[in-house]
């Protein structure tokens, strides 16, 4: 045998190797980039909420989990190329998104926030606490004109493919003038810079950047939840149909679906989820 | 393939990119004239100016353009004094950060072609000009000139093919070129497949055309 062929006998068996030795694993995707959701250290560890909330998780279905590292504007197809198994990114469960991959029952929930620069002239905007697009009625509907009123002629930022985009998109706040990031942090920095006057995203990841940078970030207007920005967050999972409910893979989605909404139910039930919340949000995000 | 979204698509990406081609047109002009200037520096025998143009070749050559253009829109708006002078008027814009650094990159190659041109000229047609008694910067304008530029000519249409390319980046600072629209699709359908499919033969029509109105001025100017 010459070296040639065992070089390549090697080779083989090698990629054999990490092919069975991944087969088994559910690979969750997250994004990293959206703190305290998900996030990297200095060392590029993935580290934040879900992050945690993964490894538990996988822990009460009872297999090995590896958590993948992937864009957020290609998370959605990743998931149907079978990239990976599991979105766990701050997926909102939206109609939109139900069209193309399903959800399991949501673990945790977030409110959306307009924030601003301190010294900006939307700081004191008059509208109530909180707005739930899915209640509506008269006090909603007021708030939505007030916002209208003050986004007017102003550069609203927002993550590009997120809830906050539909929203700011939806007309429900007039003719907006949307500019759209990459990632959460793009828009930090150019909030932060003064590109944009104002910005929406969920609430916690601006008061993290505030807390983290020193930067005079403050929240705006009212939280948003319900309608556009969906109800809560949950593991995006692929369709059992998109393989086909009888095959191999279809059924193994479909298993998947059902071994996620099983293990959230326990991690809830032992307060795994109030206390991982506690500890990154600083409040119980849990649901 | 999914025939609804690419007709959908279709119209919304072939407007998006007139954006490319404002981007690559004005970059293209303004690299222009900063590559005729540095060439012009490398080619006359100063040498404090001479390794000015050098230095600034060598930085924009040696470095990608997506970093390039995040130091002048990301990095150049973390800056204090930058924020609070009249600069800011034009770095708040990404349009403008975006041909700033197309501008200065394509600047730096146009400079190291036309260099490369101007001394490829043979001493013969200055030295014929000067037996007929031309005077030096009508020499200059009227022989080196145009045929500096007629033999840069091939390596110059890469260089545009080369920046049209480059010009997607320009969706990495908000910019709502080809690439950006084409992103923008795909976060609210999920299937890139389709749209950058679209894109790509949008960018490879635009090739197309650059590459035979070069040949077409090759052709028209050779000698």
């Amino acid at each position: 045998m010459n070296i040639f062929k065992k070089f390549g006998l090697g080779l083989l068996i090698s990629l054999f190797l990490t092919i069975s030795a991944n087969a088994d694993k559910i690979r969750i995707g997250t994004e990293g980039a959206y703190p305290p959701w998900n996030s990297k250290d200095a060392s590029g560890k993935l580290i934040g909420f879900e992050v945690e909330l993964a490894w538990a998780l996988c822990r009460y279905i009872g297999q090995q989990c590896v958590i993948v590292e992937q864009d957020w504007d290609g998370m959605i197809p990743a998931l149907q190329m079978r990239k990976f198994d599991a979105i766990m990114a701050g997926m909102s469960i939206t109609d939109e998104r139900k069209k193309v991959i399903t959800f399991s029952q949501g673990y945790a929930d977030e409110v959306a926030s307009l924030a601003v620069m301190k010294g900006s002239d939307l700081e004191g905007m008059d509208t109530p606490e909180g707005v739930n697009l899915t209640l509506g009625g008269s006090g909603v509907n007021k708030a939505l004109k007030t916002i209208t009123g003050a986004l007017a002629g102003k550069t609203v930022c927002t993550q590009t493919g997120t809830i906050h985009q539909n929203f700011l998109e939806s007309g429900d706040v007039g003719k907006v003038n949307v500019r759209t990031y990459k990632t959460q942090d793009d828009v930090n920095l150019d909030l932060a810079s003064g590109r944009c006057d104002v910005a929406l995203a969920a609430a916690v990841a601006f008061t993290d950047y505030a807390e983290k940078s020193g930067k005079p970030v403050v929240l705006v207007g009212p939280t948003f939840s319900g309608g556009a920005f969906g109800n809560g967050v949950g593991v995006g999972l692929r369709q059992a149909s998109q393989m086909g409910e009888d095959s191999a893979q279809g059924k193994r989605d479909a298993a998947l679906l059902k071994a996620f909404n099983k293990a959230i139910d326990q991690a809830r039930k032992d307060g795994v989820i109030t206390r991982l919340a506690i500890k990154h949000f600083g409040f119980d995000a849990s649901m | 393939m999914d025939l609804d979204l690419i007709l959908n698509s279709f119209p919304k990406l072939l407007s998006a990119s007139i954006i490319t081609l404002k981007l690559l047109s004005v970059s293209l002009m303004i690299g222009m004239f900063i590559g005729l200037f540095f060439a012009i520096l490398r080619i006359k025998n100063n040498i404090i100016f001479g390794k000015i143009a050098y230095v600034y070749s060598y930085i924009f050559r040696g470095t990608p353009l997506l970093v390039q253009i995040f130091i002048i829109y990301y990095g150049f708006g973390q800056v204090e004094f930058i924020r609070e002078s009249f600069l800011w008027i034009i770095l708040k814009e990404p349009y403008w950060c975006a041909v700033i650094a197309f501008a200065l990159n394509t600047g730096a190659y146009t400079s190291e072609i036309l260099r490369s041109a101007f001394q490829t000229i043979k001493p013969g047609y200055i030295e014929a000009g000067k037996s007929l008694g031309v005077a030096n910067k009508i020499i200059f304008y009227k022989i080196q000139i145009p045929i500096a530029i007629r033999q840069s000519l091939p390596a110059y249409g890469n260089e545009i093919i080369l920046m049209l390319k480059g010009t997607s980046l320009a969706s990495t600072v908000t910019l709502m070129d080809l690439t950006g629209v084409a992103k923008y699709i795909i976060s609210t359908t999920f299937k890139p497949i389709e749209v950058f499919v679209i894109a790509g033969s949008i960018y490879l029509f635009m090739t197309f055309i650059i590459h035979n109105l070069i040949k077409f001025l090759e052709k028209k100017y050779s000698f």
